[in-house]
């Protein structure tokens, strides 16, 4: 046991070692240290992020069924209400055309039973005037009795 | 075994004395002379270790730490250089983990500004110390032995008579590296606080400026001390584990010789394995406790009172 040289020789040594640990190993290794611990973090950050998207899709997702379901409802709803008024409007005016059939079906009726009436009546007008005939025997000057005749008509 | 006394004496001082190289009073470089011989075959030793005083290295303590740190740097920077943050190989997870270990010791222990040493410092010093601590546990006969050409420590026809594999067991490295660590902190407190700041922190605490020969009996000796023993920790500790080891080793002496011997050797076997299993902890632990202490004195730099 005894100091020398030996001691600065290994001070030497020491100085050098740490120097080249500071300026070519350390900073790498921490380098790709840092580097891993980094990406882990981002991809655990990533993950979790992920997660909370996929959560919101979730939600996101039946809002949106929701919807549109609601949506499809509506429409049957209305479809459904508009065949009812299609079918309630189809008959209503067929209502109407019946009636209007109807009625001037009527009308004619009226029409032709009015004008049977007035020939019927000039016939028995004339049925009349041939039957006052014979019983008098002789001729009914029409234009002379045709005041009668027509009182005659109008009473029928 | 006429001699075993002397013998375990020679054996404890060989596992003792560094591969020293050195200039001599006369003003030559050489190796040392060891028992009227030098410690390298071959050379002409003309002083003993005592003798060369400073201007002396210790051969085997610089080329292990050295080696082993230049493993430690080639090894990092390969994978530094092949990091990837997608696909790291098994031996970068573990590279990592021990990154990650140092930089939650840096960001526990230094509260102080970002320092880009701080991270490189103590990873550096952690597996560094690791390595080195870590020779302890090879067995202690065994690189003397290859150095000295697979013939026995004190034997002749190798080459290399002396070679204490463990660096930290010679007080120099440890030190070594607490100066580096001491230089630091006398660094950064300047830088910090000025060296009024530094200066004042010395002399104005804990009792106020008018007590400032009495602060400075308290406040210098124990700012040395502290820094003085983060070597010392470390080198007592891995000495005494060495040491250990070496008196286990005299267990085998006798191993082929007597059936004692033999006995004794089983029984050495069992303690060796034993320590062994224990000074792992103490080879983790005091490379952890220099990292943390140096991390720890370094943010006392940066600290203002």
């Amino acid at each position: 046991m005894n100091f020398n040289a030996t001691l600065f020789g290994q001070l030497l040594a020491f100085v050098f070692f740490v120097w080249f640990t500071m300026q070519y190993v350390w900073p790498y290794i921490l380098e790709a240290l840092e580097e891993r611990e980094k990406e882990i973090s981002d991809g655990l950050e990533a993950a979790s992020r992920g997660k909370r998207e996929l959560d919101e899709a979730h939600l996101q997702k039946a809002e949106i069924l929701e919807a549109a379901k609601k949506e499809a409802a509506d429409l049957v709803n209305q479809a459904n209400a508009r065949a009812n008024q299609l079918v309630e409007d189809a008959k209503s005016s067929a209502h109407e055309e019946a009636e209007r059939i109807k009625v001037s079906a009527q009308s004619d009726l009226d029409q032709a039973a009015k004008r049977t009436k007035e020939e019927l009546r000039s016939e028995v007008a004339a049925l009349a005037v041939a039957g006052a005939e014979k019983i008098l025997g002789s001729e009914i000057d029409k234009d002379k009795n045709s005041q009668i005749i027509d009182q005659i008509a109008q009473e029928l | 075994m006429a001699s075993k006394e002397l013998n375990s004496t020679d054996y404890i001082e060989h596992h003792l004395t560094n591969l020293t190289y050195g200039r001599c009073p006369d003003g030559t470089w050489s190796f040392a002379e060891v028992h009227g011989k030098s410690q390298v075959a071959g050379t002409e030793a003309s002083c003993n270790i005592s003798e060369m005083g400073f201007w002396a290295f210790q051969v085997d303590t610089l080329f292990m730490s050295v080696l082993l740190g230049m493993g430690m740097i080639f090894f990092m920077r390969r994978i530094a250089k092949n990091a990837s943050s997608s696909k790291p190989s098994r031996v970068q997870n573990a590279v990592e983990y021990l990154v990650t270990l140092v930089r939650d010791q840096v960001q526990d222990n230094f509260t102080a500004d970002k320092n880009p040493l701080m991270g490189p410092l103590a990873l550096t010093i952690f597996v560094w110390v690791f390595l080195m601590n870590l020779m302890d546990l090879i067995p202690i006969d065994l690189v003397p032995w290859i150095a000295n050409g697979f013939a026995a420590p004190n034997a002749e026809g190798g080459a290399i008579h002396y070679f204490k594999v463990l660096p930290v067991a010679d007080i120099n490295a440890p030190m070594g590296m607490a100066l580096g660590v001491l230089i630091l902190i006398h660094y950064y407190s300047i830088k910090n606080k000025g060296l009024g700041g530094f200066l004042a922190e010395l002399t104005f605490q804990p009792y106020g400026k008018w007590m400032a020969p009495i602060n400075v009996i308290f406040e210098i000796p124990g700012f040395y001390a502290k820094q003085l023993a983060l070597g010392l920790r470390l080198y007592g500790n891995l000495f005494a584990g060495e040491m250990i080891f070496i008196l286990i080793a005299l267990f085998f002496g006798g191993f082929f010789s007597s059936v004692t011997g033999v006995l004794a050797g089983v029984a050495g076997l069992a303690l060796n394995f034993i320590w062994a299993v224990f000074h792992i902890l103490v080879v983790i632990l005091q490379a952890f406790l220099f990292m943390v202490l140096t991390l720890v004195y370094l943010q006392q730099a940066h600290e203002h009172h």
